[in-house]
């Protein structure tokens, strides 16, 4: 299989802190591969440099064959695109964002319009190419932002957490572009994540990076099956717990994550197993509300922070429970720190790792 | 006060009949700080980009430069420049002094602290994160400085004006280097001061009105721009109920 990028022993430190130690990674041709890791790991820092926007301190970049040097780093960036975290865009209209990348590249003036529509459309923002970008909502900047990298149709994609900051129906049509992508345009594209769930489905690899090292990579399942083993390491991952697992005969089991909290999980396990809670799948709510969902905790707001269109919420219920939710709800809601609340998930939303 | 008021009428009178005296004073004054503007934005936004996007030993202190020289008093800009220009100077050679250019060239350098100041300002106010995604999209360093540059296009069109009000207002300069010489090198602030020591108050009172009321109009000028750019917007936002509909 052909590879279209590779890192070769790339090392990179700032002014005192090493954040990427020879780090080896070889991109396959058409592969969608995850960073998955903890915030801090490494993973935006690989992406920047894939993207020929930071450069190693030591260490060989290659793409497609070719070793990048300082002198063909700015011809070598055309050929990949980046999507950051956090959403920048120009000041100016969609249309014009989406079509800068293509202007650069001196792309025929006649088929400019086309090119632009199409990317739009994939993205779901047909009818917004004369909307000034900034007035648009968190979700569609970031749409705008992919369809901007999307248009040029580079080998390489590179996309940092593309729907962290997204509400749930802005991050499934990200999803559903990311694959489309990826099949039909044979885009190859690499994917910071910490969202277990999202790295389960879509990726065809997962490279788990912990400390500027690169701790696992495989397929999916062969990833997950040693989650466990690495999964120390990434105690710092959101909503990742060990406990211990006991099958309660209704054909679910109960996880001690300890300090007393107990986590009811679909499926029958047995022994030692670690979970995940998608922060998105935690409901919060003031008092405890007549649900349908098997885990209800009660637990202090011990952290809130603002993510544009979302506020992320910490809370402590024994464990610490991250939770997303959107500004709008979060407003209405008028949760300030310390204040008593109760967090519910269906034992479905758990996945064990 | 009977010759204040008989002053004003006279002096409606010259501008409402177009006295050419008076609007090639006007001419000159408008012709000299433009030149002068557009040489200053030609050197001074590029050391303004380089001064908020590339980092080097003595930054602060180049800025602290142009900062400190934002006051400076135009008579002593004016006086320095006349001895560089003068005979027995080390640019007398070129015969600037007392033509046109001396004052272009002396109200550009005037201009440059403010509007490498502000253009600065401007710059370093972007979201830094927009240099890096030009680049991701394909832009070599100049495209993405430029991206960055168009970002801060209002604090850029305001250093600019800012620096055409000092330019067009500004006294010292234009006298001591351009010698006020009638129909050549004289311009509203210097024509004013002869005027009025000559005591033909009359075209002084009427080159004062013009002078307030160009400075007047370009701050208008901008509120309108400003206001143009937000209907713009507007008419974006909602096409639907100001294009008529198919």
């Amino acid at each position: 299989m052909a590879i279209t990028a590779e890192l070769k022993n790339v090392t990179k430190r700032y002014a005192d802190k090493t954040v990427l130690e020879n780090l080896n990674l070889q991109i396959q041709d058409g592969e969608i591969l995850a960073l998955l890791g903890p915030n801090g790991s490494g993973k935006t820092t690989i992406l920047k440099i894939l993207a020929l926007i930071e450069n190693p301190t030591g260490g060989e970049l290659k793409i497609m064959g070719e070793t990048v040097t300082a002198k063909n780093a700015e011809k070598m960036r055309l050929l990949t695109s980046l999507v950051f975290q956090k959403t920048t865009v120009f000041t100016t209209s969609v249309y014009n964002n989406v079509a800068y990348g293509l202007k650069i590249r001196k792309f025929p003036r006649e088929l400019l319009d086309s090119e632009v529509k199409k990317a739009l459309k994939l993205v779901k923002l047909d009818g917004f190419e004369n909307r000034p970008a900034r007035k648009l909502s968190g979700g569609e900047q970031q749409r705008v932002a992919i369809a901007r990298a999307l248009v040029l149709k580079t080998k390489l994609l590179l996309l940092d957490e593309p729907t962290a900051n997204l509400d749930p129906s802005n991050a499934v049509v990200l999803e559903e572009v990311i694959a489309t992508v990826n099949r039909e345009l044979r885009t190859t594209i690499v994917m910071a994540t910490h969202n277990m769930f999202q790295a389960k489905v879509l990726p065809n690899r997962i490279a788990l990076i912990n400390e500027g090292r690169i701790t696992e990579i495989g397929a999916p399942p062969e990833v997950f099956s040693k989650l466990s083993k690495s999964l120390v390491s990434f105690a710092a991952m959101d909503n990742t717990y060990k406990g211990k697992a006991h099958a309660s005969g209704e054909g679910t089991t109960i996880v001690e994550v300890g300090n007393g909290v107990r986590v009811e999980i679909t499926g029958q396990h047995e022994g030692d197993v670690s979970i995940f809670v998608n922060p998105q799948d935690i409901i919060v709510s003031r008092s405890t509300v007549e649900s349908s969902a098997r885990n209800v905790f009660k637990g202090i707001v011990t952290e809130i922070a603002d993510l544009g269109s979302l506020v992320r919420l910490r809370i402590d219920i024994g464990r610490l429970f991250t939770v997303q939710i959107t500004k709008r709800s979060f407003d209405k809601m008028g949760f300030n720190l310390g204040a008593e609340v109760f967090i519910a998930f269906k034992a479905s939303s758990v996945l064990v790792v | 006060m009977v010759d204040i008021i008989g002053g004003i009428l006279k002096a409606l009178q010259l501008i409402v009949t177009g006295d050419p005296t008076l609007y090639g004073i006007v001419y000159r004054s408008l012709l000299f700080s433009g030149v002068a503007i557009v040489l200053a934005a030609l050197w001074g936004t590029p050391i303004a980009m380089l001064l908020s996007l590339r980092e080097f030993r003595g930054k602060s202190l180049v800025k602290a430069f142009f900062n400190s020289l934002i006051g400076i008093p135009t008579v002593v800009l004016g006086l320095v420049l006349y001895l560089i220009l003068s005979n027995g100077g080390p640019l007398g050679f070129l015969g600037l002094l007392y033509t046109p250019g001396a004052i272009i060239l002396g109200e550009a350098i005037l201009v440059t602290p403010i509007l490498v100041s502000i253009t600065y300002s401007a710059i370093e106010a972007v979201d830094p994160e927009i240099m890096n995604l030009a680049k991701t999209l394909g832009a070599n360093e100049s495209q993405a400085s430029i991206a960055v540059l168009k970002e801060a296009i209002n604090g850029v069109i305001l250093s600019n004006i800012a620096s055409f009000n000092r330019a067009v207002a500004e006294l010292g300069v234009a006298l001591l280097v351009g010698g006020n010489i009638a129909g050549l090198t004289d311009v509203l602030t210097t024509a004013i001061s002869r005027y009025t020591a000559r005591g033909e108050l009359d075209l002084a009172i009427a080159l004062g009105i013009i002078l307030m009321v160009i400075v007047f109009l370009i701050n208008a000028i901008v509120i309108m721009a400003r206001k143009a750019r937000w209907l713009l917007t507007i008419w974006r936002r909602s096409p639907s109920w100001i294009e008529p509909s198919p």
